[in-house]
């Protein structure tokens, strides 16, 4: 099997974005994974998120790594380039390339073993340097493409398909984040699109590196009796915390909110996110209570969901760096070096 | 009259050895004598013996004097300054016969520790200076600067041109100025009064350096990639490539501050670790900005993965390789070639790539600018296999020029008006049919986009477990190899007759082998010599392989790398190629080379070399 291509017919019906654009427009390849596969309807989300901010197609760069996850870049907006890396350094491939142009939309997608074993370093450096990347883990506690083995998210007791065990502790993706000071950390669950949605689109207007950990059961390996990162263990477990709505800058904001539930976060551009409090003591933009919170309910083997914490960064990386407001890869020359002039200057220092 | 003529003769032409402790400011009275001894207009070179440690291992520094302007380390030893106690009696050894050891006597100094044939020398510099200065610190450093004056006394160096340095270094600096300048005082009137001076071995103004500059390698590369125009670097801090970062921040911190914003045309990123580091560089080279990376060995093989995406995925990367001891942590502050292999063939699979190999800090300079033009114009990771003697040794070398008119070489990077006129963009065709494509920049317009990917893949782009898909891309790689190896800078040789015997060397062999020459057609023995520059190999190299019966392969590590790989991508004879090996830590020198020939070819070793024209 080669290269699957969707055909891109339009139909005069569907409806149109601000750039004149249709859903179609946003989509990729053909997937190549498991009929059923959580991962395709991230998939999907990405793409309706794309579609609904107006987001130029070119504009938009996808980065990955390798595995099942890392796949699913060549499944949406076939109109950005995208980079398929090695296996858990997508993270360093998304920091050169912000370097180069700060202004483009980067959105990373990685799994459990991607970012949580052989990429967490670089996961957790990419947070330390506050790279703006829209960071997304499609977590299904395994490993699809060899058949099955534990990843670093397995919870203790979950079971394998063969019925074995895991008995080491997970690394909690959103716990580690908070710790290193992210400033969007995020979990949601593949099968509520209506969550994932606005979540997606308020971490590509993140000034910053954003966080979803978005549960996505695999359906060959990790989906029976057992598994803690299975359909029905997610659904039976699944507890949203906080409901995120996202309002475009420049939109008017219609929906109409209960008085004191809701807290209203800008973001650096003007747009708006409304986060809706569905536990009402729940405060995500209290780091230490965001923490303590999420812990707690992990213990009682509830599944938190929600844009768990949020911070407007207003200080990327490329603030702390100092560089120009513009694409560093389209200084020109002439700026870049002080000529044979300048050399005779430099060269007076080494005699 | 006859020892009168023989003292002449070595009239700047010694060597100086000074043994000191590290981190006891030595390196700055090191660099102060070399450098006066520089502005005298004598060729000089220093090298710094250094250990990994930040004080308190023994480290030397040694400078040659040389009115021919040689750049090796010649093997002989004259003077002696033996400033540590703990390395004395080596360093007593060490000198060669009719040399002189020069040490502090404010100790008393065992009789055993001596020899007969050479002149002992005692100052009592730490006397002197506890007499003089305030404070244990300072009278450590004031120790080192001291042992200068004793030289320029004992040398005949101009004690104006010490003064000239002084007052360039310090000078915001007045109280260290006047306690530098004192040092020297002392030392230099006490060598006056109590001995002799000048010595045997003098130096005599010269007008030989003029046009030249004193540099190191990494400094000279970093200046290289600033003109190159490269505005990431990432790196991952490891000796001894650090100083190429530095550079680059300084120069940049200079040069590249826009004056009406205040804002930084320039990004450094130190990285967690090797592996970040060349990720980074990839992502930016990807994304349209000419990235580099400094390293050296165990940098490169962490690199390895992320190399062999970039070969098959056709990033362009710019990596600074300076070679320092292995295997593994090695001697981390002692120089080698021993990365050749490694480099050429990094990574798993099929993978080669492209090489470049400065001789000396100003090739590092033009040789970085042609790195960045050669990796975006092939599209692939290019190496410049540097080393730690280039690299952090001050070498004199000519002025660097610039052409102004030079702009960077972005290679088939195509515009947004060539992707409109496109019927369709397709990232791996090979359209002018030298195996080299043309790629686009993301945000370009949807039409420009494609997947860049390590998998395997179509010359469309799109993912491929097909057999013939799969090879019709990898056979493509092996052509714009082929095509790279026409792009690469030419050998450079030294034709010296009709010989049948010649010496292929790369990179920092470049000045032992030149002297080594001289002195072999001296003894009659004739050589021609070619020096390398570039890997893929060019015809050139072929040719002089083919045309001579004997070649010596001269190079810094155990396993005969450059041998091995000139024996697996030329036609050439194995049996033809004969290694000179050096790999110890310390730079080859010119004796090593003339022994390895003459072991051979020399007289009566049963192979008659014709006679030299």
């Amino acid at each position: 099997m080669s290269y699957l291509l969707k055909p891109k017919v339009a139909h005069p019906s569907l409806p149109r974005n601000e750039l004149g654009l249709t859903r179609r427009d946003y989509e990729g390849a053909m997937s190549t994974l498991c009929a059923g596969c959580g991962h395709d309807s991230i998939t999907a989300a990405i793409t309706e998120a794309c579609w609904g901010l107006s987001l130029e197609p070119q504009n938009i760069v996808k980065l990955s790594g390798i595995g099942c996850s890392s796949k699913t870049t060549a499944y949406f907006v076939s109109g950005g380039h995208g980079f398929n890396s090695v296996h858990g350094r997508m993270p360093s491939i998304a920091t050169g390339a912000y370097a180069a142009n700060r202004e483009l939309h980067y959105i990373g997608v990685s799994g459990d073993g991607d970012t949580l074993s052989i990429g967490l370093g670089q996961f957790c450096h990419a947070i330390r340097r506050n790279i703006k990347l829209l960071y997304i883990i499609e977590n299904n506690g395994v490993y699809g493409l060899t058949k099955g083995q534990f990843s670093a998210s397995a919870d203790v007791g979950s079971k394998a398909k063969k019925g074995e065990a895991n008995t080491q502790q997970p690394i909690d993706p959103v716990l580690t984040a908070l710790s290193l000071g992210a400033t969007f950390v995020a979990r949601s669950f593949s099968g509520d699109k209506e969550q994932l949605v606005p979540l997606i689109q308020a971490g590509f207007n993140h000034k910053g590196f954003a966080l979803i950990d978005v549960l996505s059961p695999c359906v060959t390996f990790n989906d029976h009796e057992g598994s803690t990162k299975s359909y029905v263990f997610t659904r039976e477990h699944y507890h949203e915390a906080v409901h995120t709505d996202f309002v475009a800058p420049m939109k008017e904001i219609t929906a109409q909110y209960p008085e004191g539930e809701v807290l209203p976060v800008t973001m650096h551009d003007g747009a708006q996110i409304r986060l809706r409090k569905i536990d009402r003591n729940y405060n995500p933009v209290d780091r230490p209570a965001a923490y303590e919170y999420i812990q707690r309910k992990m213990a009682e083997k509830e599944f938190l969901t929600g844009l768990l914490y949020v911070e407007p960064s207003q200080t990327d990386f490329h603030d702390l760096n100092d560089t120009p407001a513009g694409p560093l890869n389209q200084v020109p020359y002439e700026k870049l070096t002080p000529g044979s002039k300048g050399l005779q200057k430099i060269l007076s220092r080494y005699r | 009259m006859k020892d009168k003529v023989k003292e002449r003769e070595r009239d700047n032409d010694f060597v100086v050895k000074i043994a000191t402790v590290n981190g006891t400011g030595s390196a700055s009275a090191n660099a102060l004598l070399m450098k006066s001894i520089f502005r005298m207009g004598v060729p000089v070179m220093g090298k710094n013996y250094f250990p990994s440690n930040i004080q308190g291992l023994p480290t030397w520094y040694e400078i040659r004097v040389t009115k021919d302007g040689y750049v090796a380390r010649s093997g002989r030893l004259d003077i002696m300054v033996a400033m540590n106690a703990e390395t004395y009696a080596r360093d007593l050894k060490e000198v060669s016969t009719g040399g002189y050891l020069i040490y502090d006597s404010t100790w008393p100094r065992s009789s055993l520790l001596s020899r007969d044939d050479i002149t002992i020398i005692g100052v009592p510099l730490a006397k002197l200076c506890n007499e003089n200065f305030e404070g244990v610190r300072s009278r450590i450093l004031m120790k080192n600067i001291s042992y200068v004056g004793v030289l320029a006394a004992l040398l005949d160096i101009d004690l104006e041109k010490l003064k000239e340095l002084l007052n360039e270094t310090y000078a915001s600096k007045a109280s260290l100025l006047a306690a530098n300048l004192k040092a020297i005082e002392l030392g230099f009137r006490y060598a006056q009064e109590n001995f002799a001076c000048p010595l045997a071995f003098k130096v005599r103004p010269m007008d030989k350096t003029k046009g030249n500059i004193m540099i190191d390698g990494n400094t000279a590369a970093a200046l290289g990639c600033v003109y190159a125009g490269a505005t990431v670097g990432a790196w991952y801090p490891i000796t001894p490539s650090t100083s190429l970062m530095d550079g680059f921040k300084s120069f940049c911190q200079k040069l590249r501050v826009d004056p009406e914003t205040g804002k930084k045309n320039f990004m450094i990123i130190q990285a967690e670790d090797e592996l970040a580091a060349i990720g980074i560089v990839l992502g930016a080279s990807w994304n349209g900005a000419r990235a580099f990376t400094p390293t050296s060995g165990p940098g490169i093989s962490l690199m390895n993965e992320f190399l062999g995406l970039a070969y098959y995925a056709e990033v362009p990367a710019v990596i600074f390789n300076v070679q320092r001891v292995g295997p593994s942590t090695g001697m981390p502050t002692r120089t080698q070639q021993a990365d050749i292999m490694l480099c050429a063939y990094a990574s798993h699979g099929d993978t080669r790539h492209v090489l470049l190999f400065p001789a000396n800090p100003e090739e590092c300079f033009y040789q970085a600018v042609m790195a960045f033009d050669l990796a975006e114009r092939l599209q692939t990771p290019v190496f410049v296999m540097s080393d730690l003697d280039i690299g952090m040794n001050d070498w004199m070398c000519p002025d660097l020029k610039w052409d102004d008119g030079y702009r960077p070489d972005r290679g088939k990077m195509l515009s947004l008006e060539e992707v409109l006129k496109l019927d369709k963009f397709f990232r791996f065709v090979d359209r002018d049919e030298d195996g080299i494509t043309y790629r686009t920049l993301p945000g370009m317009h949807p039409k420009a986009a494609y997947f860049t990917r390590g998998s395997g893949h179509t010359q469309y782009g799109g993912y491929t477990e097909d057999p013939i898909e799969y090879k019709m891309v990898l056979d493509r790689l092996k052509r714009k190899f082929a095509t790279a190896a026409r792009m690469m800078p030419k050998a450079i040789f030294e034709q010296r007759g009709q010989f049948d015997v010649g010496i292929v060397a790369v990179g920092s062999s470049d000045g032992a082998v030149r002297e080594a020459l001289d002195i072999l057609q001296a003894r009659g023995v004739g050589v021609n010599y070619m020096r390398i520059r570039a890997f893929p190999f060019g015809k050139e190299v072929e040719d002089f392989l083919d045309e001579h019966e004997i070649i010596f392969v001269v190079e810094q590590n155990r396993d005969a790398q450059l041998r091995s790989l000139l024996t697996l991508e030329t036609p050439v004879e194995k049996s033809k190629l004969r290694s000179i090996l050096h790999y110890s830590g310390l730079s080859i020198s010119s004796e090593c080379i003339v022994n390895g020939v003459m072991a051979e070819v020399g007289e009566g070793r049963g192979r008659a070399i014709g006679a030299v024209s």
